[in-house]
């Protein structure tokens, strides 16, 4: 079962304590207080760690790149330049704003936040672990599908806002980009909702399990292709290379954000790098098991029977175990993001419409009718279960 | 857990409300410590060093229509298909699954036709050739003799 964050601590007597004293202290129920302050205490942190998760993609991506060119890459600031992100983002703050003097002023401003807050509402719903999620909302992947695209919106307005060339035909690329490979994105997580039988993250992780092979990627061979079809489609989604389009350096100079500097910039590059880690986050818990740890040592149950531990300890330990899983597999996914920007090179804008309407949109309705058929015909056990049946019987 | 009240939403307006205040203190509030020298040469519109022409406001590419009304197609049946989906394992659990197979099969065709008849109509090529066919150049030959 999956919680969210003030349902897991609501199980904890101190937590009770706390909300009674607080009554106490205030004269009435303080049980909504009380969810206010536990949610505004973990958004806060999560907002924090995401930003640091950001400023380090910046730093890892160079880092990266650097390796896969045979350079050296930031090593000055900090040890092995691990603190360059911060000088970057002290270089923002400090530099100069300009306005371009035929820009649409109010739209300008409006673009790095649109970008910025479609992507902070999507934090709520990525699965840490089964007692750290913000929020465990019923048509979770639905939500998520419709909020990010306030950033291609954000991508078009701030191509549009700046009245430059570039940034016009960045924008334009951006936006028919995003809402095209939304198709494939969709139509994949719907075959996601088909297996697992909820549109929430908790229940795409809740029925998979820890081991590789009772992940969803490989439940049955359509599932394996969607995991494909969903990696490319989250690339382009984000505009990563080799989606790159609309701020392809050598072509449009910086794209849809060539007139932005300081730290609309900034809050831009921001939202761009957040935005790959949830999306990676979305592909782990759909695709990858999640925060599932293997033989269940998630729950905690291992810790307080084998090992005699206290009923809090045990459990969150698992829980910590959990947080590890899932970050672990998500910095995973987040490298392999990284290397394909530095490996492969910028498509036409021709080949990624074809890409995405004429290979991965069939390839993704194929999937979801052979997922639908294969659940009907084996009643939704995975291809193990069924390979298991058919030699055991055959004996 | 599944939720049916509103303030399972609250984390997302708590979150939004974040989102605004870094934006409103790195932008506005940090003025403060920034330098500010404008100048007409700084405000132009970047062109590479030559003076802009015009406004970059003008008329869009004919293709960013099609490409966004067939999205939008694909993008509702996409929609209208989730709460059919989210109850499918319930009913192949219960061995009922035949029901909802075949109404998510009649629709996802439909889609299969949509998105045939987009291609064959060429509307999905980037790059649409406008030059005449063979038979096209051979009927206008034709009308040409006769007048």
């Amino acid at each position: 079962m999956s919680l969210s964050i003030n349902e897991y601590l609501n199980q904890f007597e101190a937590h009770q304590q706390a909300i009674a004293f607080l009554s106490d202290f205030l004269g009435t129920d303080a049980s909504g207080i009380m969810t206010f302050l536990v949610f505004g205490a973990a958004c806060f942190i999560i907002v924090n760690i995401m930003a640091l998760v950001g400023g380090l993609g910046t730093y890892a991506e160079r880092k990266i790149s650097a390796d896969i060119q045979l350079r050296q890459g930031p090593n000055r600031v900090g040890p092995y330049g691990i603190l360059q992100f911060l000088a970057d983002g002290v270089k923002m703050i400090m530099k100069e704003d300009i306005f371009p003097a035929d820009a649409d002023k109010p739209l300008f401003n409006l673009a790095p936040l649109l970008a910025l807050t479609g992507v902070f509402a999507t934090l709520a719903l990525v699965p840490f672990s089964s007692g750290f999620t913000l929020v465990n909302l019923n048509m979770g992947v639905f939500f998520l599908i419709g909020v990010s695209s306030l950033v291609g919106v954000a991508v078009f307005l701030g191509g549009y806002a700046s009245n430059s060339k570039w940034s016009m035909l960045g924008g334009m690329r951006g936006a028919s980009q995003i809402i095209s490979y939304e198709v494939p994105v969709t139509i994949t997580a719907l075959m996601i909702v088909l297996l697992s039988g909820g549109m929430s993250f908790g229940a795409f992780v809740e029925t998979q399990g820890g081991l590789p092979h009772e992940w969803y990627i490989f439940h049955n061979p359509f599932t394996f292709i969607g995991f494909f079809v969903f990696f490319v489609g989250m690339l382009a989604e984000t505009n990563r290379a080799p989606f790159d389009l609309p701020e392809a350096e050598s072509e449009l100079v910086s794209g849809y954000h060539t007139e932005y500097t300081g730290m609309r910039f900034g809050l831009f590059a921001l939202a761009e790098y957040i935005e790959v880690f949830v999306l990676c986050g979305v592909g782990v818990a759909a695709f990858l098991g999640g925060y599932k740890v293997p033989f269940d040592l998630g729950s905690g149950a291992l810790f307080i029977d084998k090992l005699g531990l206290p009923v809090i300890v045990g459990k969150n330990i698992g829980q910590v175990l959990q947080v590890g899983s899932f970050v672990t597999k998500t910095l995973a996914m987040y490298y392999l993001v990284i290397w394909v920007r530095w490996t492969f090179p910028r498509i036409r804008v021709d080949q990624v419409m074809t890409i995405c309407w004429k290979y991965l949109t069939p390839l993704a309705l194929f999937n979801l009718v052979g997922v639908a058929i294969w659940m009907y015909a084996f009643d939704a056990h995975s291809i193990w279960e069924v390979l298991g049946q058919a030699f055991s019987s055959g004996h | 857990m599944a939720s049916y009240t509103l303030d399972v939403y609250m984390p997302v307006l708590i979150l939004m409300g974040l989102s605004v205040g870094l934006f409103l203190v790195s932008v506005f509030a940090a003025k403060i410590i920034r330098p500010s020298k404008p100048s007409a040469l700084k405000e132009q519109a970047y062109e590479c060093g030559e003076d802009p022409v015009g406004t970059a406001w003008s008329n869009f590419n004919v293709r960013f229509y099609v490409v966004s009304l067939i999205f939008i197609v694909f993008d509702v049946e996409g929609a209208l298909m989730f709460p059919v989906a989210s109850i499918y394992r319930k009913f192949v659990e219960v061995g009922e699954g035949g029901v909802i197979l075949g109404s998510l099969l009649v629709f996802i065709s439909v889609l299969v036709v949509g998105i045939v008849y987009c291609w064959s109509k060429g509307d999905l090529d980037w790059v649409r050739s406008f030059q005449l066919s063979e038979d096209q150049v051979k009927q206008l030959q034709g009308a040409e003799k006769r007048s």
